[in-house]
């Protein structure tokens, strides 16, 4: 981890730097909490030699929900493994610009992508548990980074999972298979999973397109209870799920397939989605295009 | 006569299903008909006496324990030689290979070592094992014949099984703060295990089975005692029934069929017991 030296010189560099312009309401009371404020500068994104995402400068509040939106391929699940740098292991990706956590530069050298992944957890699109137990499933996270104890571990298991609210469904029956659970369990599951590095960040590319209104349903009361104490960002293809679940909206679009996919609009999701400023952004929410 | 267009499409399949129909029942018909001609000639001649005794009158009569045995020690100490060698060249091709022509020529090389013939691993365990190294005709030398057979089995079949682990299973396990090597250990190869399983027993029936490999390396026609050890010579199932046939008069046709018949019979026991253990496992990695 980064000394406390450095992050107090990134935050006070970072202070400098032009804050997102937020009028009042829940961002603003989201801003004064503490930890899982992600600030990008000037981010980009190439793969080889192309570009593929330009110039993204956006803030991601704090303990709020941050809808990433915008047509396929237009980038956002890319920029969503830049926050935990999961585009480290897909080879051959370029990440250029600054991306801080709370002050501190995650692609800094010193900064172990491993440390980094337990305090920005991910959910996938498709629920993937590992082929194992419910409460190995759970505790692998705490597991790798050491923890032993078994009452720990069962501490961490049980919070796990009563916070991804599956707990109720599942506490009798902790060694049954995790590929037994149904696919909205499992989703959950895999929460439940990534809360269990106590991370601040949940990273959630569009973790309900695979499920039933019913799981889906679930999985927003989960987002809307988690985000009390931790930052979501949600890639989502839903409109009417960004709607009803995020507090900031960011609309991504790539207007020519020759050119890198850009940061279209960022804002508060009730203005974004009743008054936005660019007019693209307005046809992309009315269903005119993507 | 004309045919419609689906009148046409109707009877190419039902000539196209009936084809395939056949050559399945060819297949199925032949294994069926070797088995169980193995085990009607086979079954005459087994008694507890065959299974326990060693073998008199040049194996005329008596028993085949000390083969068994030998076998048994022979496909173990292969087992520890390829499992371990041959699972992790198969993890290092499938999870930390880099992609160029290097790694292509490695894959080349095993795929070339499947094909060829035992009895020029025989020849080269013969040169390398049992005189290079000096370690004169024994279970280990015929061990280390039989692994260079068995390794490109059970690499490739690791490689494959572990291609075959979704790369979703992977991101979460780094996404998680695993490092490559825990996510590695901990979850693919789990994951992946009924496949390498398969590898492993497919690979070391094979060995059970051979006769070219340790017909210079250490297989010998009798023993009245057991191998005392990795440097001891040894008796082997399909060994003795080959010496059995070409060297001895008026062999026994009753003794050797049981012997075959209890070779096919470990064998075939091995791979029933992965396959139970596999299906067990598959409903536990859906994809």
């Amino acid at each position: 981890m980064v000394t406390s030296l450095r992050s107090a010189v990134m935050s006070a560099f970072s202070a400098v730097v032009e804050p997102v312009r937020v009028e009042g309401g829940v961002l603003e009371e989201a801003e004064r909490a503490a930890t899982g404020r992600f600030e990008l500068r000037s981010v980009s994104v190439a793969y080889g030699s192309e570009t593929v995402i330009e110039d993204v400068t956006m803030n991601i509040p704090p303990q709020a929900v941050t809808a990433l939106i915008g047509p396929s391929g237009c980038g956002k699940s890319t920029l969503l493994r830049c926050l935990n740098r999961m585009n480290d292991e897909l080879g051959n990706v370029r990440v250029g610009g600054t991306i801080a956590l709370d002050g501190q530069d995650i692609m800094a050298k010193n900064v172990d992508p491993v440390e980094l992944r337990m305090r920005v957890g991910q959910v996938f699109q498709r629920p993937n548990p590992f082929p194992m137990s419910i409460y190995d499933n759970v505790a692998y996270g705490p597991r790798t980074q050491g923890i032993r104890n078994r009452d720990e571990l069962d501490a961490i298991v049980e919070d796990s999972l009563r916070r991804a609210a599956l707990w109720d469904e599942v506490k009798g029956s902790l060694k049954k298979h995790a590929f037994d659970l149904s696919g909205g369990q499992q989703q959950r599951l895999c929460i439940a999973r990534a809360l269990a590095t106590r991370p601040e960040v949940l990273l959630m590319d569009e973790p309900a397109s695979a499920l039933d209104p019913i799981s889906t349903q679930q999985i927003e009361d989960t987002v809307a209870e988690l985000k009390r104490t931790v930052t979501i960002v949600i890639v989502t293809h839903n409109m009417q799920q960004a709607a009803r679940i995020s507090d900031q909206t960011a609309f991504m679009l790539r207007e020519r397939l020759d050119q890198p996919a850009r940061l279209i609009e960022v804002g508060e999701t009730r203005k974004m989605f009743t008054n936005p400023d660019d007019p693209r952004t307005e046809a992309y929410i009315t269903g005119r295009f993507g | 006569m004309r045919l419609t267009r689906a009148q046409r499409a109707r009877l190419s399949e039902s000539v196209a299903r009936s084809l395939l129909g056949a050559a399945a029942a060819v297949v199925i018909g032949l294994a069926a008909f070797v088995l169980v001609y193995i085990a009607w000639r086979g079954v005459p001649g087994l008694s507890w006496e065959f299974l326990t005794e060693v073998p008199r009158n040049r194996g005329r009569e008596g028993g085949i324990f000390p083969a068994l045995v030998g076998t048994l020690y022979v496909v173990v100490g292969t087992g520890l030689l390829t499992v371990p060698l041959g699972v992790l060249g198969g993890v290092y091709l499938s999870e930390y290979a880099p992609r160029r022509p290097s790694t292509r020529l490695i894959r080349l090389a095993v795929a070339n070592m499947a094909g060829v013939p035992s009895i020029v691993y025989g020849l080269f365990g013969l040169a390398a094992f049992v005189l290079a190294a000096g370690f004169g005709r024994s279970i280990l030398a015929a061990s280390l014949t039989l692994t260079c057979m068995t390794l490109p089995v059970v690499v490739t079949a690791t490689e494959e099984a572990l291609r075959q682990v979704p790369a979703d299973l992977r991101h979460a396990a780094l996404a998680l703060g695993a490092s490559k090597l825990r996510t590695v250990m901990t979850v693919v190869l789990p994951a992946a295990a009924p496949g390498i399983v398969t590898g492993v027993v497919l690979g070391l029936a094979r060995a059970a089975g051979e006769t070219a490999p340790i017909l210079f390396t250490g297989a010998v026609f009798q023993m009245r005692r057991l191998p005392d050890g990795p440097g001891s010579q040894f008796m082997a199932l399909p060994y003795h029934i080959y010496t059995q046939v070409t060297s001895v008069p008026n062999w026994n046709r009753d003794l050797v069929w049981a012997t075959a018949f209890i070779l096919v019979l470990t064998v075939s026991a091995a791979s029933a017991v992965a396959a139970v253990w596999r299906s067990y496992r598959r409903r536990r990695t859906a994809w």
